[in-house]
């Protein structure tokens, strides 16, 4: 069919003078939805986001150094910056474990399992803030078991620790469990007539394929415990200087009604996530390119 | 084969198991075992007396109303922009496609900090607020912002990536038999993606009533006022009205358990129809 005859037919939606912009398409309908999504958009995330980085930039990047830097505040994202990478890698070693009994094994109960794993996802942060503080205190069902040995777990960095695993452990075994079920059965096959042991196909072959899905789940599972919030300070005990988190300096600021060092410690933790970001777009565009997914 | 070359030994399967068992009950299901379990401490009558009171009602009331504005405004947000990525291309959508994901990784906190410097009384716009004596922060629509912040990219993110695979020939097909282009999309694109639509609505729904960091920031905390249920289940146990607390706790511990069963079942019924992160 020519060029012409095709003109002909087609519906003209699109004004010439927009397809610098749009390619032109049969298709009607993308003024009204691109305009409406960009303008939502702007009017809910983009323009409030930039509110914050314009107060935070009154007090300059000295200023926002000042705030970050005072002992209370540096001790605070201390907390959070280091018990989220504890979280992390408790999350990555069992739910590496989780994924793999999940893709490789049959049990009763698994579906279940598999669901369950979602609650963090599905259940609000204020009930399990208060359902782990409840299990893990003195009285509670767990913390009564480590009472004897004089462990305390509520109300210390501990519980910290227990309530950001509850929060990340999705974020591991939902990157890693479709890697994992994608994960070509040949190259076992081969690593195995090869003559390789098991524990030598898993380590030499599976492991390397998996490490950049482990990866992004690991960030994934950090951006997301590095700003929580509920269901962390029931179980924290909030103590200045050794189970307070920067969310919760935050909100004190708030209350004080220094916004301007409330913006400060936001824009640095913004700018946490926005390098954790940034490594799991790197790893995304790394797996996809050495391993086709991501 | 169970030479253990292509799979691992028995005890090893065993004890891999047992781990993941033990692992999972110990984080996630004695947590919620927990919650019904210090809501019926007491007995079931001081269970069913905590919904008696005006204050938790009128929390219920305010979360529903607050998620019967947030969704809708997201699905409207998620099915426009799905339009326009999916079926056209211009420059800067990827993008586009990043900036709707956003808030994701924005800590609770922040997303009502945002609001409290845009709106509260020393923020950029609260003088202008005041003048016309409406009042955001502290107030019912802050609350209603600061959800639809938090729950922003859940819908738009389960249709995108699924129009995006399903391309534009049976909306041009349509559309060449001469159906106009809101009854194209009506008869033939919402029917090919309802079940994500749906899928995230459930998800969506479920942040939008259980949010609490965001809320808690922008709400004030007046009690039969501006008290969401996540916020009057941590006014009643800091009260040490434990009963109380862990009784609307159960209620939002519920919706969890129908969100994720109804997820499962989505991804088991429809998973063919979902976009591809979804599909087992």
């Amino acid at each position: 069919m020519s060029d012409a005859a095709h003109n002909d037919w087609a519906p003209r939606t699109t004004p010439r003078r927009t397809q610098w912009f749009l390619k032109p398409s049969a298709l009607p309908g993308f003024g009204i939805t691109f305009g409406f999504a960009v303008t939502y958009l702007s009017l809910i995330v983009l323009i409030p986001l930039a509110v914050l980085v314009a107060r935070a930039s009154e007090l300059g990047l000295d200023g926002i150094w000042q705030v970050a830097t005072t002992p209370r505040v540096l001790a605070a994202l201390q907390v959070s910056f280091f018990i989220s990478v504890a979280a992390a890698l408790v999350n990555a070693l069992f739910g590496t474990i989780v994924a793999w009994v999940l893709v490789h094994y049959e049990f009763p109960g698994k579906r279940l399992l598999d669901a369950a794993v979602d609650l963090p996802f599905a259940l609000p942060t204020a009930v399990a803030g208060i359902a782990l503080a409840a299990l893990y205190a003195t009285n509670g069902w767990i913390g009564a078991l480590f009472a004897p040995w004089d462990i305390k777990i509520a109300f210390t960095p501990l519980g910290i620790l227990v309530a950001l695993i509850f929060i990340g452990l999705p974020f591991v075994v939902r990157t890693v469990q479709p890697v994992l079920q994608d994960l070509d059965r040949e190259v076992e096959e081969a690593s195995a007539t090869l003559g390789a042991t098991r524990t030598q196909t898993v380590v030499r072959v599976v492991l390397p394929a998996l490490t950049p899905a482990l990866l992004t789940g690991v960030a994934l599972a950090f951006a997301r415990a590095v700003g929580e919030y509920g269901s962390v300070i029931f179980i924290a005990g909030n103590m200045p200087f050794v189970s307070e988190i920067a969310p919760l300096l935050i909100v004190t600021k708030l209350e004080e009604f220094d916004y301007a060092g409330a913006a400060a410690i936001a824009t640095v933790m913004l700018g946490i996530s926005f390098v954790t970001l940034l490594a799991i777009n790197a790893l995304q565009a790394f797996s996809r390119r050495r391993f086709g997914h991501a | 084969m169970r030479n253990g070359v292509l799979s691992e030994s028995p005890a090893v399967r065993r004890t891999l198991i047992a781990l993941a068992v033990g692992f999972l009950a110990l984080f996630l299901v004695l947590p919620l075992l927990a919650v019904f379990s210090e809501a019926l401490r007491r007995g079931f009558d001081l269970f069913i007396a905590a919904f008696a009171e005006p204050d938790t009602q009128a929390a219920i009331w305010l979360t529903l109303l607050v998620a019967a504005i947030a969704v809708p405004l997201n699905l409207l947000f998620g099915i426009s922009a799905a339009w326009a990525v999916a079926k056209f291309e211009f420059p800067g959508k990827s993008l586009l496609v990043t900036l709707i994901d956003l808030p994701f990784s924005v800590s609770p906190v922040v997303s009502g900090l945002v609001f409290v410097l845009l709106f509260g009384a020393k923020g950029l716009l609260g003088p202008l607020v005041d003048d016309w004596d409406f009042k955001i922060i502290f107030a019912v629509p802050g609350i209603v912002l600061a959800t639809i912040f938090v729950t922003f990219p859940f819908i738009a993110r389960e249709v995108i990536p699924l129009m995006q695979e399903q391309g534009t020939a049976e909306e041009e097909a349509a559309l060449t038999l001469g159906a106009s282009g809101l009854r194209t999309f009506l008869t033939v694109t919402l029917p090919n993606v309802r079940w994500a639509l749906l899928y995230g609505v459930l998800l969506c729904n479920a942040r939008a009533m259980g949010e609490f960091g965001a809320v808690s920031v922008v709400s004030g905390h007046i009690r039969g006022l501006t008290n969401t249920m996540p916020l009057h289940v941590e006014i009643l146990y800091n009260e040490y009205n434990f009963v109380a607390a862990f009784a609307v706790a159960s209620l939002l511990a519920g919706l969890a358990l129908v969100t994720l069963v109804a997820k499962s079942f989505l991804e088991g019924r429809y998973g063919d129809q979902l976009s591809r992160a979804h599909r087992h």
